[in-house]
């Protein structure tokens, strides 16, 4: 009795576990599957590659350069940064039809967001309306935090310090007369940003939640006068603002300014001259920048790129290529154990 | 063991004093006024590591010594102090868990041990003061108190025995805890003292406590008041060890001379030196290669950062101005902090979690040995043990095999199969069994009458039974007697647990530390003279006419295996002195008349080709004068203080010269169950099969012709004592002359061999068994010259890589360790392997880069010692075969696939900082830089290294020759490693420049807004993730549902988790940087295709490569049978197996 016990107290559990028996798939990557796998893979991937590559090539894009480094540049008077509130003209012509709806970008380049100081220095408490955060900005926003008085900034760091503060008109030249094409800014930030992560604190009006504040050094007017004639423009909610602050990935990038969505231009841009009238604000020759304008329509794949239907077509027809490099193979020499 | 007593010599040197002195009782002698008592220690045992005070910072102070845990707290510290683009969180939390987990599993243990002591160290004891029996905790023994100890009690330190309830004045006790024996081992109180102890006054001098168990030197000197002080020698006989219990002894009374920390038992359990594993030494190497990419990686960055700031504008754009601080601070320290923050953004290149994984995957991994109910032995009802499993891999890389013969080939289960008397055959044979046709017999064989002279017949069962140490079991129950000893075996089995026992036995339970023993006094019972037992000093046996015959014991010469013999001297009732002697023929031939020498020695070479042990016994009268001067001789011999050993080798040899011979006795060890099979694997698998025993050349080289090790056309090469003396020249030259010849002909004149061959069956391939003994050996590794030695070394090496096995006989202990620390330290340090059941293969277990100790007859030792032990022999080639072989390849799949994934992992951060102006901004949020070892992919690796076949077990079982695919370390050397590096650097390219050129315009949605860089990061790490888990599931060939469930759930929850992380307004967080970014890139066409288009094009020549590298796919074995196991060459082979038909391997071949 004694004995059984130990026996049984002792032996290993015969489970399909504890022997390693688990029933188990055993996956075969043979010839037999690979090869249609590879030639339907490559095929599909070639589909898609075509109606990409077609659909980027349908894209229009309209790319000026506005730096005014160049002599005979509109805006070279501007380069010059003693000169303030310079305003210059940029005259361009659309041969045909623009079709919309047209996205209006503005682009900079060698220019980083993405520097990790510079990425660190903001105050997310103070951007969804913390009244605290105003009146003690974070560490991280140094030194963009107080000013020389020792005034909190609001809304604090390098990121709100140094939003892009170029403004375009765009006219379309009838006839001699500059009319004007209404640009659209709603709709050009992340609809989360502009509805949850960022809040303007809930005081009205919004003028007296900045009592004992300074606006960031570099911006002209304070935030509660982004846009004066919308109330939900304005503040942090300030949709301009919610672009610049979500940062770019690369030095060169661009970011969504306007829509052209309003009445006759729904369609696009007729042909006929244009003219950007730019107030040129925003200093980028001390690091080397350059700034643009880009106007664009977009496809269900978004902007224009080409890269994606090309790498599609590259990988697809490598697949196919592939496959019949193994079938010849596999035709030669008859993988030896597949029979 | 050595080593460590090596240690101890050298260490303790200067303050080694050679004795210590000891007054029984405390009783200072009134001789001795100088006398001061020295301070010992006490008699705690502390084998706890800590205490509670000294818990947190010694624990933590052990882990940090590990490198990897002091370099995750450096980077730790790193981030602490230096403004880093990580949160300290993202390496501290990680650290954190592994330490705390850590600290809490050796804090459990150690309680455990606290525990343990605190039992053992309270443990009451009754000590004697001044007549006054005082009980006491055991701690508070102090060395000289008189100590009274209980049956079956455990001594609570090493104790002088002074006087016990018996009244023959001995004990016994078992040391079953100590070594494993488990018989009763008797010992004798110190001759002549005082019965009344309160009155003894006795100093005791001895020497420092030495970790040998069975060697003690001590002095006792009793002084009296009227008389000489007397003077007693004191042997291991007298000496009772902690641990050991008192058996069969109502009480005894001892004097306490080692305590604590100083008893034998507790010098021997100082820890086991720590094994190494092939594979961490692997892990360590591409560590440092990962630790040079990380370094040199912060460098390259750190030099560009301050380049590319040299360019005017770059280095404090207007946009994001420095701080005052970080204005004024020295540009080299700024470097430095740079150089510091890279490493800590690339730190996540040797993650953490690589290490627990790794410690997990061996930890559960070991489960499935002990699981294994391959490996269960119902006839002791235990499965495997593992020791350590740190070792699992190494089972998959051995290539030298050590084994034992006897007890590990073969049963050590020993039958007294024959004995020769005088020249005259004698045969026993059990009534029905028919298992001899092969053995020629001289005449018929039952009737021992016919042969012989009777005289001589019951001379030679006399000594059978008297030559011996055998003990007849008594009766746990007092009064029941002996009747049973079968019944007794059973109930003691119940009570010691130790699973150990004598053999089968057919009416009467004997004990012996030596099976050969017990098998000679049952043989002895057979023809009629039965062993009765001990009665104080005189033996009784029972002779064929039914006379009980007392025979008082006067010497007994013990055995020890450099005279391989044992002897003891009786005086018969009628006055005549004898001594009987058995031993090997070799150490008996030279004692005995050469005229009778001839007519045995036949027979014991042909019984020991047979495969049996033998034994030669002789004898001589000893007149009163020889024996006088033989007594005076011993007594004297036993109480030298000094050179004790030498001194009575010097009179044992004296006294056992010019005997007669009076037969040869031949016992059989049957070969473990399936040991030719298991052989056969082992060497179908590459592995070299090295036979080390201490017995003789013929058996041993019989034993290995049973277990097909040496093949009927094995060219044989001897290298022993008696080819040296074949020549008739100097022993040294004819060395010399034998090296040098069989160099030639195994090395020079071997054809190359071709890789992966497997073992030539063939007679086109030359197969050569080397032969080689113990004295030989010690030439050819201690020559004269130290130039000859090193070359003879060479040599001999050599010849014996070019051998398919080799026989190493008439191995001391030591020897047998020489020789695996040898082939271990020899060229490309081949994993060794060392298996044994002995307390003597010990020294070999150790030393071997794995040690596996079969749970046999011979005591625990060699499991205690061993990194696993099994239950028998052919549970070896499951070991090795399958679990070896799966958990090598599932723990370089580990190793590789961890670096591979970190490296891919770091590389586009690192790329990135090329597009971010060197700034240390991380590509990835801080929360995925966490979770990706942790959570992410972690588990698939982890299920894949504890279940993953890439073959399966039958498969890998049939075909031996599937192991060496592996061998040398194959899946770890820097061929495998370069290409998971490729691989892990081509992933990391494409994931970021992928990614990169899609961003060539940021506007990936269909409403127009832009991506930032966030969306960046986290699309090339949904990639990441994604191509590293389904990379992992390519690999996967044993789909199990946990294998579904992991990887599948492991994706899922990453998707899961990124929706959760980015779905809500985390408090905590400062930023919100991820809020609803991955939501928002799953919004974008255009980053679905590139996520699809990056793993595909990742997995894209994985698969090809898979495919094209199909036939050596896993039913590549299954197809071709080959040299799957031996079933077609058995049939021919067994036809010209030489000489032993009836091995046991073929038997089990029929039953099972």
């Amino acid at each position: 009795m004694v004995k059984e016990e130990k026996e049984i107290a002792n032996r290993p559990d015969n489970t399909a576990f504890t022997q390693q028996r688990l029933p188990a798939w055993q996956p075969m990557l043979s010839a037999g599957i690979v090869i249609p796998g590879f030639v339907l893979i490559g095929l599909a991937f070639i589909g898609i590659g075509v109606a990409l590559f077609v659909t980027s090539r349908n894209i229009t894009v309209l790319e000026i350069d506005y730096t005014g480094l160049e002599k005979d540049s509109p805006c070279f008077k501007c380069s010059n940064t003693d000169v303030k509130n310079c305003v210059c003209n940029l005259v361009f012509s659309i041969d045909s039809l623009f079709e919309g709806p047209v996205f209006f970008y503005y682009g900079l380049s060698n220019y980083f967001q993405n520097y990790r100081k510079y990425a660190a220095s903001r105050d997310d408490e103070q951007l969804s309306g913390d009244l605290d955060a105003f009146a003690a900005p974070s560490d991280s926003c140094s030194p963009y935090d107080y000013n020389s008085n020792d005034k909190p900034i609001v809304p604090c760091g390098a990121i709100a310090n140094s939003m892009f503060n170029d403004t375009f008109v765009l006219y379309r030249v009838v006839n001699g007369a500059n009319k004007l094409v209404p640009l659209d800014g709603k709709g050009i930030a992340w609809w989360t940003d502009y509805n949850v992560k960022f809040r303007n604190p809930s005081v009205t009006p919004l003028k007296n939640a900045f009592n004992n504040t300074v606006k960031p050094i570099f911006w002209p007017k304070p935030a509660y006068q982004l846009d004066t004639s919308d109330p939900a423009n304005n503040g942090f909610i300030n949709q301009d603002f919610l672009v610049w602050m979500r940062r770019a990935a690369l030095p060169d990038f661009r970011k969504l300014y306007r829509r052209i969505t309003d009445g006759e231009y729904a369609k696009g841009l007729p042909a006929g001259n244009y003219s950007l009238t730019i107030a040129y604000n925003y200093p980028v020759q001390s690091f080397d920048g350059r700034k643009k304008v880009v106007f664009s329509n977009v496809s269900w794949m978004g902007g224009k790129n080409e890269f994606l239907g090309i790498a599609y077509l590259v990988v697809g027809s490598l697949c196919v290529l592939m496959s019949i490099v193994m079938l010849i193979v596999y035709a030669k020499f008859k993988f030896p154990e597949e029979d | 063991m050595l080593r460590r007593r090596l240690n101890r010599w050298l260490g303790r040197d200067e303050r080694r004093v050679d004795s210590r002195s000891i007054c029984v009782g405390h009783r200072s002698s009134s001789n001795n006024e100088a006398f001061i008592p020295p301070k010992f220690c006490d008699n705690r045992i502390v084998s706890s590591k800590y205490t509670v005070w000294n818990f947190l910072p010694k624990n933590l102070f052990e882990q940090f010594r590990r490198i990897a845990n002091f370099y995750f707290l450096i980077i730790f510290l790193v981030q602490v102090i230096v403004d880093t683009p990580t949160s300290p969180v993202t390496s501290g939390l990680p650290l954190f868990f592994v330490i705390t987990v850590t600290a809490i599993k050796q804090g459990y243990e150690d309680w455990l041990r606290h525990k343990a002591d605190n039992e053992v160290n309270k443990y009451p004891v009754t000590v004697l003061e001044q007549g006054r029996r005082v009980r006491k905790e055991s701690e508070k023994i102090k060395v000289g108190d008189v100590l009274e100890v209980d049956e079956d009690e455990t001594f609570p330190c090493d104790l002088i025995l002074l006087q016990s309830s018996r009244d023959d004045d001995t004990c016994f006790v078992t040391t079953a805890s100590l070594d494993g024996e488990s018989n009763h081992k008797t010992h004798y109180t110190v001759p002549d003292t005082e019965k009344d102890l309160e009155s003894l006054n006795a100093t005791i001098e001895c020497e420092q406590p030495q970790p040998d168990l069975y060697k003690f030197v001590g002095r006792m000197h009793i002084y009296k008041t009227d008389q000489e002080p007397a003077m007693r020698s004191l042997g291991p006989e007298n000496l009772l060890l902690k641990g050991s219990t008192l058996k069969n002894t109502q009480t005894i009374c001892g004097v306490a001379i080692y305590t604590g920390m100083e008893t034998k038992m507790a010098l021997n359990y100082q820890g086991k030196s720590q094994k190494r594993s092939a594979v961490e030494k692997s892990i360590n190497a591409f560590l440092l290669v990962y630790l040079c990419i990380l370094v040199s990686k912060a460098l390259v960055c750190t030099t560009l950062k301050y380049v590319w700031q040299n360019k005017p504008g770059q280095d404090e754009p207007w946009y994001n101005e420095k701080t005052q601080r970080e204005k004024d601070t020295n540009l080299y320290l700024k470097m430095f902090t740079d150089f510091l923050s890279f490493m800590v953004l690339f730190n996540f290149i040797i993650p953490v979690s690589m290490y627990v994984t790794v410690e997990m995957q061996k930890f559960l991994g070991s489960f499935f040995i002990t699981w294994d109910k391959d490996f269960f032995d119902p006839e002791i009802k235990e499965g495997a043990l593992v020791n350590t499993s740190d070792l699992n891999e190494e089972l998959g890389q051995v290539e030298y095999v050590f084994t034992d013969k006897t007890g590990t080939l073969t049963q050590n289960n020993m039958e007294f199969i024959e004995c020769c008397i005088d020249g005259f055959q004698y045969k026993y044979q059990d009534a029905g069994t028919d298992l001899d046709e092969f053995c020629v017999t001289d005449g018929p064989v039952n009737k021992v009458q016919h042969k012989a002279g009777r005289e001589k017949e019951e001379l030679f069962l006399r000594a059978l039974c008297l030559c011996h140490t055998v003990q007849v079991k008594e009766s746990p129950q007092q009064g029941q007697g002996q009747r049973d000893g079968l019944m007794d075996r059973v109930d003691g089995l119940g009570t010691d647990g130790e699973g150990l026992h004598p053999p089968p036995q057919e009416q009467r339970g004997f004990i012996a530390s030596s099976p050969d023993e017990v098998a000679l006094v049952k043989g002895a019972m057979r023809y009629g003279f039965t062993f009765l037992g001990f009665e104080s000093k005189t033996m009784k046996i029972l002779t064929r006419d039914n006379d009980v015959e007392r025979y008082e014991l006067l010497h007994v010469l013990n055995f020890d295996p450099v005279r391989r013999r044992m002897s003891v001297i009786v005086r018969s009732k009628s006055g005549d002195t004898l001594l009987f002697c058995k031993g090997a023929d070799s150490s008996i031939f030279p004692r005995v008349r050469q005229e009778e020498v001839e007519r045995i020695r036949m027979n014991v070479e042909r019984n020991a080709t047979e495969g049996y042990r033998t034994l030669c016994v002789a004898y001589k009268y000893l007149n009163a004068e020889e024996y006088a001067q033989a007594d005076a001789g011993l007594r004297e011999a036993r109480l030298a203080l000094q050179d004790r050993e030498e001194k009575l080798m010097a009179v044992y040899n004296q006294v056992e010269t010019g005997m007669s011979l009076i037969g040869a006795t031949a016992v059989e060890d049957r070969l473990q169950e399936e040991a030719a099979e298991t052989m056969e694997a082992l060497q179908g698998a590459g592995m070299k099969v090295w036979v080390l025993t201490g017995d003789k050349m013929e058996t041993a080289k019989s034993t290995c012709y049973a277990c097909r090790l040496f093949q009927r056309n094995t060219e044989l090469l001897e290298l022993t004592v008696r080819t040296l003396e074949d020549g008739g020249r100097r022993r040294e030259e004819r060395l010399h002359e034998l090296l040098v010849e069989y160099h030639k002909k195994a090395v020079q004149d071997a054809p190359p061999v071709k890789a992966g061959v497997t073992r030539a069956w063939s007679s086109a391939n030359h197969d050569y068994g080397f032969i080689i003994d113990g004295a030989t050996l010690s030439m050819v590794l201690n020559s004269s010259s130290e130039s000859n030695s090193s070359r003879y070394k060479n040599l001999f090496l050599q010849i014996c890589q070019n051998c398919t096995s080799v026989l190493c006989c008439r191995m001391a202990p030591l020897q047998k360790a020489q020789i695996v620390k040898m082939v271990k330290n020899s060229k490309g340090s081949p994993i060794t392997l060392s298996i044994g059941d002995g307390a003597n293969d010990v020294s070999m277990i150790l030393e071997a880069h794995v040690g596996i100790g079969i749970k046999g007859k011979e005591g625990r030792q060699a499991v205690r010692n061993s990194d696993y032990a099994i239950p028998k022999l052919k549970h070896l080639k499951k070991l090795l075969l399958a679990h070896g072989h799966l958990y090598y390849v599932r723990i370089a799949h580990l190793v590789q696939y961890f670096f591979y994934k970190n490296l891919c992992f770091i590389l586009p951060q690192f790329l990135y900082q090329f597009f971010c102006g060197y700034s240390q901004q991380p590509l990835y949020d801080a929360a995925y830089l966490t979770m990706y070892n942790i959570c992410f992919t972690s588990m698939p690796i982890l299920a894949y290294s504890l279940l993953e076949q890439h073959i399966c077990m039958e498969v890998l079982l049939d075909n031996a020759t599937l192991y060496r695919g592996i061998a040398k370390n194959g899946m770890l050397q820097w061929g495998p490693f370069f290409y998971w590096t490729l691989l892990g650097v081509f992933h990391g390219l494409l994931f970021f420049f992928g990614v990169r050129y899609l961003f060539g315009n940021p506007a990936l949605q269909d409403n127009g807004q832009v991506f930032g860089n966030w969306s960046y990061g986290t699309i090339v790490f949904t990639v990441l993730v994604f191509t590293v888990t389904l990379k992992l599931a390519l690999d996967t060939r044993h789909w199990t549902w946990i294998n579904h469930f992991v990887i599948w759930g492991s994706l899922a929850f990453y998707v899961f988790f990124s929706f959760f992380w980015g779905g809500i307004i985390w408090p905590f967080l400062k930023q919100q940087r991820l809020y609803f970014v991955f939501a928002n890139m799953l919004s974008s066409v255009s980053a679905w295709l590139v996520i699809i288009l990056l793993i595909l094009l990742s997995l894209l020549p994985e698969i090809l490569l898979v495919v094209f590298r199909k036939p050596r796919g896993p039913h590549a074995g299954q197809m071709k049978p080959v040299h799957s196991s031996a079933g077609g060459h058995q049939s021919p082979r067994s036809s010209a197996r030489p000489l032993l038909m009836r091995t046991f391997s073929d038997e089990s071949n029929t039953v099972i």
